[in-house]
């Protein structure tokens, strides 16, 4: 683009005194401009794709997707991470809750408790009423659905349907 | 299966059911979901609400857990609380994808005072504009040449689409929604209450900021 620019100056300087390289300028001037626009179209979209990863995966990003993201973005992603993370923690600050979780109850809940699957060995689990479950892998559990949300994103627990 | 417990404000006089808070709540997020452009916010239903489902949810500690009692209210608290999160979900994806036009119809209504975004929202849609511009300018502008390195706001703006179709159901009678057409015509009609109308959304917008019109 640096290349066009030049030419295009070079140019434009020179049409002061001789109008016929007029729409050499003009030609330079909206190749550069959609340029620019399809440059920030592409990182637009790739902003976009990086919002849904942060609803998808939470704050931190699996090793092989952050390997995809260039170090500008991972800036991007925390600083969007972080506006995020306030703007929850600020909800229902007036009657003194401590924030409501917004990447969680995604889907409408159906029912209760449901049946999940363990994949890996993740070991104890403490549930909200004190009950203790060993996660071993292949162990089938019937769960309140409140505690499985998170760990089906993360991929520990797959539900049986 | 609506919990009739009755709550008393202390600013206003009269008492406002948990009922008809769950109703607004209910169809603020029917309206938010279907319109194009960002609503008014309701967040005095949303935290009335959440105090709500605090109070509910100590109370449901305090029974017993084989209960039949505390698994109906669980449901109903989880449901209630996919409701505000959802409402509030659609809000911010509005938010993200509006951003600009929405920052600059806000400052003008601030000096009126009618917001519709809650303060923290606007503090979020701000960092939001600015972190995307810091991001572009950091990856690209910077390295272009001279004259292409200023950020246009105007042009990365995304304007919602007023002219959408929508579903409406009329709550009063409305007379003399003025309706626009192509060919330069203006047609009046008027609103029954309770009639179920297909329209675009633009000449209902105020109707539906009043609350005389609900989408469905």
């Amino acid at each position: 683009m640096h290349l066009l620019f030049k030419l295009n100056m070079n140019d434009a300087n020179a049409t002061t005194e001789n109008r016929s390289l007029w729409t050499t300028v003009q030609v330079r001037h909206s190749a550069l401009e959609r340029n620019k626009r399809c440059i920030l179209a592409y990182l637009y979209n790739r902003m976009k794709k990086i919002k849904t990863l942060r609803w998808e995966f939470g704050a931190v990003l699996p090793p092989d997707i952050r390997e995809l993201l260039s170090d500008d973005e991972y800036q991007w992603f925390s600083k969007y991470s972080g506006n995020l993370a306030l703007y929850m923690r600020s909800l229902g600050q007036d009657i003194g809750y401590s924030g409501i979780d917004l990447t969680e109850n995604l889907k409408p809940p159906k029912s209760l408790f449901i049946e999940v699957l363990c994949v890996v060995d993740y070991g104890k689990l403490e549930l909200e009423d004190g009950d203790v479950v060993m996660l071993k892998k292949n162990s089938r559990h019937y769960l309140p659905t409140s505690e499985c949300q998170t760990l089906i994103r993360q991929g520990i627990l797959k539900q049986i349907m | 299966m609506e919990s009739t417990e009755e709550l008393q404000f202390s600013d206003d006089e009269e008492e406002v059911t948990a009922e008809t808070v769950l109703k607004t709540l209910q169809s603020a997020w029917q309206n938010e979901r279907l319109s194009p452009e960002i609503l008014p916010h309701q967040n005095d239903m949303v935290e009335c609400m959440l105090g709500q489902i605090q109070h509910m949810e100590r109370n449901i500690n305090k029974l017993s857990k084989t209960d039949l009692r505390t698994s109906i209210h669980k449901m109903e608290i989880s449901r209630i609380k996919f409701i505000i999160c959802n409402y509030l979900k659609t809000r911010l994806n509005k938010i993200e994808k509006y951003c600009i036009p929405i920052l600059n119809q806000e400052r003008q209504r601030i000096e009126t005072d009618t917001n519709y975004l809650t303060p923290s929202e606007y503090k979020y849609a701000q960092e939001y504009v600015l972190n995307m511009e810091n991001h572009m300018k950091n990856v690209v502008l910077n390295k272009m040449p001279g004259n292409m390195q200023v950020f246009e706001m105007n042009k990365m703006a995304e304007h919602p689409n007023l002219q959408t179709h929508v579903f409406l159901k009329a709550n009063e009678t409305i007379n003399g929604v003025v309706l626009e057409d192509l060919t330069g015509e203006d047609e009046e009609i008027d609103l029954e209450e309770g009639s179920q109308h297909i329209l675009q959304y633009k000449p209902i917008a105020d109707l539906l900021k009043n609350g005389k019109v609900t989408l469905l």
